[in-house]
């Protein structure tokens, strides 16, 4: 949606985000790793899962984001009903106070997919009870086109299914739904490497939200340092504006008198 | 009288608390949010809201995911 200059801020329900790569904490082999690569991705959100209290493990996450000054975007995940997933957005709200939910509403196991659905009736739910909705969607204009209309801050479709790293498989939707989308339109789930998360960005995705792409790669610090890049990078070659392309050769030296 | 915490039975007294549930459970005092029965509880009414036998109550805090 935003053509501008590099360095506006992104801006999600009113709230300015220092970082257009949002994190997610899920995958990370311990809370030592986990902060190595939040620092080095920049970021300023980063995804918790709302489970319940286990007495002897302790809040180490929350307070390893509350140490960093990130900010908590607490999500829905293991949700496959709206009933369930606006309880488990309430709770959030109440434990970590705050307006923020990402609105995940899956449908099974294998595919991790959304349920449109569920999905659209939670979001409705939410937003009348004043959260700040990011839903998880399918990359489906028409789904986002409804999220938005039901009044989500931001609409975030995925590239392919959760942690699979196959990347961007439809393009041409996330450039349909960049181009209707009048809230931030972030790349959630499916990114695998950095080209993949500049590409995002290229295609005019406001922001990149991943995890395991970082926490489960070989060396998640550097990983996570190569997203930060690849997000910037993809932002400016959008606003930069690329050539078109041609069919033909086109000679970028003068030619032979 | 028996109630349920996070799927797990625990014997409190009548007229028990979510506070003296949570206490039952050693749950930390922030960064922790209640539902009883399918229905959140607010912090400020976790001391005034009474269980009853039976009462599913669920504990939940924010963990590493997403």
């Amino acid at each position: 949606m935003n053509e501008s200059t590099v360095d506006d801020p992104l801006v999600v329900g009113g709230r300015k985000i220092a970082s257009r790569l949002i994190m997610g904490t899920g995958g990370a082999t311990n809370l030592a790793v986990l902060e190595r690569a939040l620092i080095a991705s920049g970021t300023a959100l980063t995804t918790v899962a709302m489970r319940r209290v286990d007495a002897a493990a302790g809040t180490g996450v929350l307070e390893l984001l509350r140490r960093l000054g990130i900010e908590t975007l607490p999500n829905t995940a293991g949700c496959r009903t709206a009933a369930e997933a606006v309880l488990t957005a309430r709770l959030a709200r109440e434990a970590l106070e705050t307006d923020l939910v990402k609105l995940e509403v899956v449908a099974d196991e294998r595919t991790l997919l959304p349920d449109p659905i569920e999905l659209l009736d939670a979001a409705e739910q939410l937003v009348r009870d004043g959260f700040i909705v990011l839903p998880y969607t399918n990359d489906d204009p028409v789904l986002a086109r409804k999220l938005e209309q039901a009044g989500c801050a931001a609409v975030m479709p995925l590239g392919s299914p959760i942690g699979t790293g196959l990347g961007i498989r439809n393009p041409h939707n996330i450039e349909m739904i960049v181009a209707a989308a009048g809230v931030p339109v972030v790349l959630d789930a499916g990114i695998g490497t950095a080209s993949e998360a500049a590409q995002a960005m290229e295609l005019g995705c406001d922001a990149v939200l991943l995890a395991t792409a970082v926490t489960r790669a070989g060396d998640p610090e550097r990983m996570a340092h190569a997203m930060r890049l690849a997000v910037e990078a993809g932002r400016a070659a959008r606003g930069a504006g690329r050539i078109p392309r041609r069919y033909w050769a086109q000679a970028s030296s003068p030619a032979i008198d | 009288m028996q109630i349920l915490i996070n799927g797990k039975p625990h014997e409190v007294a009548e007229q028990a608390t979510v506070t003296d549930a949570l206490t039952a459970l050693g749950a930390p005092a922030s960064g922790v949010a209640v539902a009883v029965d399918d229905e959140l509880v607010p912090r400020t009414d976790w001391a005034r809201y009474r269980l009853t036998a039976d009462a599913r109550v669920e504990v939940l805090t924010a963990v590493q995911g997403g």
